[in-house]
């Protein structure tokens, strides 16, 4: 079995004996490690074994076991497959768990996750507060005993839609027929947010003295958002500015949390497919695939061959056109406002146009399904495909370059302008163009090849400086290399069916964990799905792209000027759909 | 030179601008029309178009390819004195299926016997919850969920349909999704045909 020769390149139980055991629960791999040695396995495992990238930490509320266990995927920049590993703590409050940030600056963010939405206390973690929801929320949402404003069963199908269904409004059955459910005696007239001293405190503040060293000068905090028009959506960000520079940052997000995770718990394997659409809206075909991958990995179904080709286009041609936006937003971003980005909607367009006449809709595809695709590509479609990636885009591509490399405004605003080193993106767990624009070759789809990515010849784009030049530039050379395995794969696609399966509205999943991943646009789209068996995921958890490389966005910004934050911010290309969940 | 890249950048928005005068003539000199007619719209949406790339909504429509999927509706057979004939058995699937679980589905007993009447009763969808994801259409056993291609349905309320809204002709099914129909209605004749020589062969078999 492949998982578990995946693990079996590393043991940590025989390294660290009586600190470190493997996972024997039937269907789960990896290693569960002794809370008190914590950091000094993950030490081990970044500085011995060589697993750089920490990219995914999340938790699983075991509660018939009393039982929390935190979960970590490490992977090796340099490639191949990762190492898991866990540790348990009873599930009495207050949950403790060492922190891994000092050896992970990664695992910020999704540690403050893991404890907003678990209860999870990560000590030796310098600023854990709640992320997702507001400061002063109660409870934590993802435990199992926690239910939802409208709850109505633990799994659906709901038993009240059939065969007796009345319609009922649920928002009928709150008593503020709103969207919140409060507790008795809340007032909403008169509450204030409580503890946003926490967010001010956390940016970094000192102050200056002038050269003579008598006039002191003091720091102002500037929220930028959440609605501003640059955040690409409602994405808040306080900043302290000495002058103009960037002294401290911290974003500040959730306002489109929706919960994503509890959501996915409740729904049956397939009816997720359709949610996670809504995660990165602007490519819900790479979205989809990174689901049913990882669900196939679980129900260790094989995909059908026609179909392998089919997702690849789909998730390529996806790729060009969120590249083609992202070029387009940023100039927006910029304040060369509209040209450009209309220039990268056109194309975009054309693209929906494919997607709309093979899945039903232009935005929300929902058109993976588990061993192959939902419909095969009609004949004038395919012939689309073929006119749009042999011929228009390319061209479309070098005008786009043509239009904007050389001019010398563009590049006064993005020549020399630090992104990230590759030593900082590493460390802070980055994926995707940002990573490779410092200098690191890392693409999942050589690293560590998922559906038939081995098949195809292309270069992983890479670039060394590591500025804003070449952070845009880069997404140039991954259309190009898109067109590359799109050309290839529409050559090779082969005739037959496009579904492996039977077409089944309940999928039997067996126990079992899996993590799987997938290069989306933006960087690491993972899921991590833990099965029971039932027809429910008992665990469904997304490893967002955006929300994980803003972990790395203080130490892009410190030192920049305010002028430039906004630009800095786009190079992350974030989604707030993703982002917030 | 400074500003060499500035004149490249304005060369290319010329050469668009220009491109709009140039296409615009070109059909006018064909004796064609480029704008509010389905040939004109076609050609905005393929690999060739220059110019001017907007479709002007609602005077003018995106096509709408065969698979666009809104809102489902449910599918009746119109029979002999103008009599609906459902073809939906409220078996239940779609109502299980979706994601947002917004359709409630009533099914009765025959008061005599006592058995289900396939029939639903009450069938609804909570419009403003569907996602369109599609899979009732997908899901179902029996063809009598499909999606629907009207998007236009914007309002101010709350939008519960029932059956009474839900329910539109087959022929109206053909007119959106003629290949799917086509394909759905031979599969059918086939299933019809194989039903019947079997039956016929379970006849003649004891006769032999
Ligand atoms: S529409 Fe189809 S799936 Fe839904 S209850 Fe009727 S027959 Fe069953
Ligand atoms: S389209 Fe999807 S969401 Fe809408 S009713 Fe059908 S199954 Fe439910």
């Amino acid at each position: 079995m492949a998982t578990a020769l995946q693990t079996s390149t590393v043991d940590l139980a025989a390294r660290f004996p009586n600190k470190a055991a493997a996972d024997t629960r039937p269907g789960f791999t990896g290693f569960i490690v002794n809370k008190e040695n914590l950091i000094e396995v993950a030490t081990a495992v970044r500085d011995e074994f060589g697993y750089d990238l920490l990219t995914a930490v999340t938790a699983v509320d075991y509660i018939a076991e009393n039982k929390m266990e935190v979960v970590y995927h490490a992977y090796k920049t340099t490639g191949g497959p990762g190492l898991t590993f866990k540790v348990q703590a009873e599930r009495v409050d207050p949950i403790e768990v060492p922190s891994l940030i000092n050896i992970w600056a990664g695992a910020d963010f999704q540690e403050r996750e893991a404890w907003d939405l678990y209860g999870i206390k990560f000590t030796g973690h310098p600023d854990l507060r709640r992320i997702l929801m507001w400061e002063g929320y109660e409870g934590h949402p993802l435990r199992k005993d926690w239910k939802e404003p409208f709850f109505e069963e633990e799994v659906k199908p709901f038993k009240s839609r059939w065969p007796e269904g009345k319609h009922t409004f649920a928002e009928q059955k709150n008593p503020y027929r709103d969207n919140l459910n409060f507790p008795k005696d809340f007032d909403p007239e008169n509450f204030v947010v409580e503890k946003e001293e926490d967010l001010y405190a956390s940016l970094e503040r000192h102050t200056t003295k002038d050269i003579e060293g008598n006039m002191k000068t003091d720091h102002i905090v500037v929220n930028m958002g959440p609605h501003h028009p640059s955040t690409h959506g409602v994405l808040r960000v306080a900043v302290t500015l000495d002058g103009e520079t960037i002294i401290g940052l911290k974003p500040v997000m959730g306002y489109l949390h929706r919960n994503h995770d509890k959501i996915g718990e409740r729904n049956t394997y397939l009816q997720n497919i359709p949610y996670t659409d809504r995660l990165d809206y602007f490519n819900s075909m790479s979205n989809n695939f990174g689901y049913v991958t990882t669900v196939e990995k679980l129900m260790k179904i094989p995909v059908a061959e026609r179909a392998e080709y089919i997702r690849v286009i789909m998730a390529e041609l996806s790729r060009v056109q969120n590249h083609l936006i992202f070029i387009g937003m940023l100039m927006n971003d910029l304040g060369t406002m509209y040209t450009p980005s209309l220039y990268a909607f056109e194309e975009r367009e054309l693209i929906l146009d494919i997607f709309e006449a093979v899945s039903g809709a232009r935005m929300m595809c929902n058109y993976y399904r588990f061993g192959g695709v939902v419909r095969d590509i009609p004949d004038d479609v395919l012939q689309k495909i073929k006119d749009l990636v042999l011929e228009r885009i390319p061209a479309k591509t070098d005008e786009m370059e043509r239009f904007l490399n050389e001019n010398e405004i563009l590049v006064a605003r993005l020549k020399g302008i630090h992104v990230l080193n590759a030593e900082d993106a590493i460390k802070f767990s980055v994926t995707g163009p940002v990573l490779r624009a410092s200098g690191v070759p890392y693409d999942i789809r050589r690293a560590d090849p998922y559906s038939i990515y081995d098949r195809f010849d292309f270069d992983v784009a890479v670039r060394h400086n590591g500025d804003m030049m070449d952070n845009y530039l880069i997404r140039f050379d991954e259309i190009r290399q898109s067109l590359r395995i799109l050309e290839q794969a529409i050559k090779q696609m082969p005739q037959g069916p496009i579904n492996s399966q039977k077409p089944a509205y309940q999928v039997r999943v067996p126990a079992g964990e899996a993590y799987g991943r997938i290069e989306s646009p933006k960087g690491e789209l993972g899921f991590y799905l833990v099965s029971n068996g039932k027809p429910n995921p008992y665990r469904y958890h997304v490893r967002p792209a955006s929300f994980v490389n803003l972990t790395a966005v203080e130490t892009m910004c410190k030192g920049a000027k305010i002028a430039d934050f906004v630009a800095l911010l786009a190079m992350l290309d974030i989604v707030m759909g993703e982002l917030d969940r | 030179m400074y500003g060499k890249g500035l004149l490249k950048s304005l060369k290319v928005t010329w050469d668009r601008f220009w491109d709009t005068y140039t296409e615009d003539i070109s059909w006018m000199l064909r004796g064609k029309k480029r704008y509010n007619t389905v040939e004109g719209v076609a050609h905005r949406s393929s690999k060739n178009t220059r110019g001017i790339f907007t479709v002007q909504y609602p005077e003018e429509q995106l096509i709408q390819p065969e698979e666009s999927r809104f809102i489902p509706f449910l599918v009746f057979n119109e029979g002999a004195d103008g009599k609906k004939e459902v073809l939906c058995t409220s078996c239940g699937i779609c109502a299980k299926v979706c994601p947002p679980q917004c359709i409630w589905i009533v099914r009765s007993n025959d008061p005599v016997t006592g058995r289900p009447v396939p029939e639903p009763t009450e069938f609804y969808i909570d419009a403003d919850i569907c996602m369109n994801c599609g899979f009732c259409a997908e899901y179902c056993p029996f063809d009598a969920i499909k999606m629907d291609h009207d998007f236009a349905i914007a309002s101010y309320g709350r939008n519960i349909y029932n059956m009474q809204k839900l329910l539109k002709p087959s022929s109206y099914y053909e007119s959106i999704r003629p290949q799917n129909f086509k394909i759905e209605e031979e599969a059918r004749k086939a299933k019809e045909a194989a039903k019947a020589a079997k039956a016929e062969a379970a006849a003649s078999a004891p006769a032999a």
